[in-house]
């Protein structure tokens, strides 16, 4: 039993133990922090499979903004937790023999059907190059379309965040700071030119018109 | 004893088993939801690393690539209804959200 295979038992036991936790903390907290030693367990099984690059990007990337944004948003929502609690109990037996069918019956098949041993000690070439120059050198030339079609998504991603969320309050006496610098002083005072004095008007004949009444 | 592919595959398997058990068990929790999503994407792509290394193939690497970026766009627009859900009815529980039933 090499080193390896010691270090794949112990990650995955880890992993399995802390998605375990992820899907039943009673704190969603504490769900979030299982989640991210889930993931850092993964990003190390991916280091055993020589994926360098994934694995760092799945960390820095993954654990460090996606589950931080999950971590806000938990922390920011004010959840009733037991009241999305009632009954949980009740579907696990069922779930769990779900799920540990689902598992045995899988690990059957594929523990018997792939037995593929590692493939470095068959073709020694394949590792001369670095596995982030690999990968780079194969999607910035086979797969520039898909990463333009991925950057778009994101772009997408964050326009819908904000627009989902963004909202403008009723109550405030903010003022629109665009408005403020575009003002002119013509726009808010009017000099008009107009005589100093201006001549008395002369008061209608009143007499005359006492004369055509009567 | 040394690592095969079906040691990789066989845990990619469990953690899909356990994620699905979660959305099972958690079904009025929309953020736990959310976050078993993420660990079946997470054995999916345990998977394809697993698939490309011991098959030699850089492709299944580049498919591990797309699909963070699906999921990382996926999980900030789910967690923006998120936010926005609960603004609107001060709950996340998916059993008080039947305004579209028709």
């Amino acid at each position: 039993m090499s080193v390896t295979t010691g270090l794949f038992y112990v990650f995955s036991a880890v992993l399995l133990i802390a998605a375990f936790r992820v899907i039943t903390a009673r704190n969603p907290v504490h769900a979030v922090l299982f989640l991210v030693l889930t993931f850092f367990q993964a990003a190390m099984l991916w280091m055993l499979l020589k994926a360098e690059f994934l694995s760092i990007s799945l960390v820095l990337v993954y654990v460090g903004a996606v589950m931080v944004l999950f971590l806000f948003v938990v922390m920011m929502l004010d959840v009733n937790i037991e009241g999305l609690r009632v009954g949980f109990w009740n579907h696990f037996p069922l779930a769990a023999v779900m799920g540990v069918v689902i598992a045995l019956e899988m690990a059957a098949v594929l523990m018997g059907g792939f037995r593929v041993s590692d493939p470095t000690d068959l073709v020694p070439a394949a590792t001369q190059i670095s596995n982030t120059k690999a990968l780079g050198l194969l999607m910035y030339t086979h797969y520039v379309y898909p990463l333009e079609i991925a950057s778009a998504i994101l772009l997408v991603g964050m326009f819908a965040a904000i627009a989902l969320t963004l909202r403008t309050r009723k109550d405030t006496k903010h003022i629109n700071p665009a408005d403020q610098v575009r003002v002119k002083a013509q726009d808010r005072m009017k000099v008009i030119k107009m005589a100093a004095t201006r001549a008395a008007v002369e008061p209608a004949p009143v007499a005359s018109n006492a004369e055509t009444k009567a | 004893m040394t690592l095969t592919l079906g040691h990789f595959l066989s845990l990619g398997a469990m953690l899909f088993a356990l994620s699905v058990v979660g959305i099972f068990l958690n079904r009025r929790n929309l953020i736990v939801l959310l976050m078993a999503i993420e660990l079946m994407l997470l054995a999916v792509n345990t998977n394809f690393i697993a698939f490309s290394h011991y098959l030699n193939d850089m492709h299944g690497q580049i498919f591990v690539f797309f699909i963070l970026t699906v999921a990382a766009a996926e999980s900030a627009i789910g967690l923006a209804i998120l936010v926005l859900l609960f603004r609107n009815k001060s709950s996340i529980n998916v059993d008080e959200l039947n305004t579209l039933k028709g």
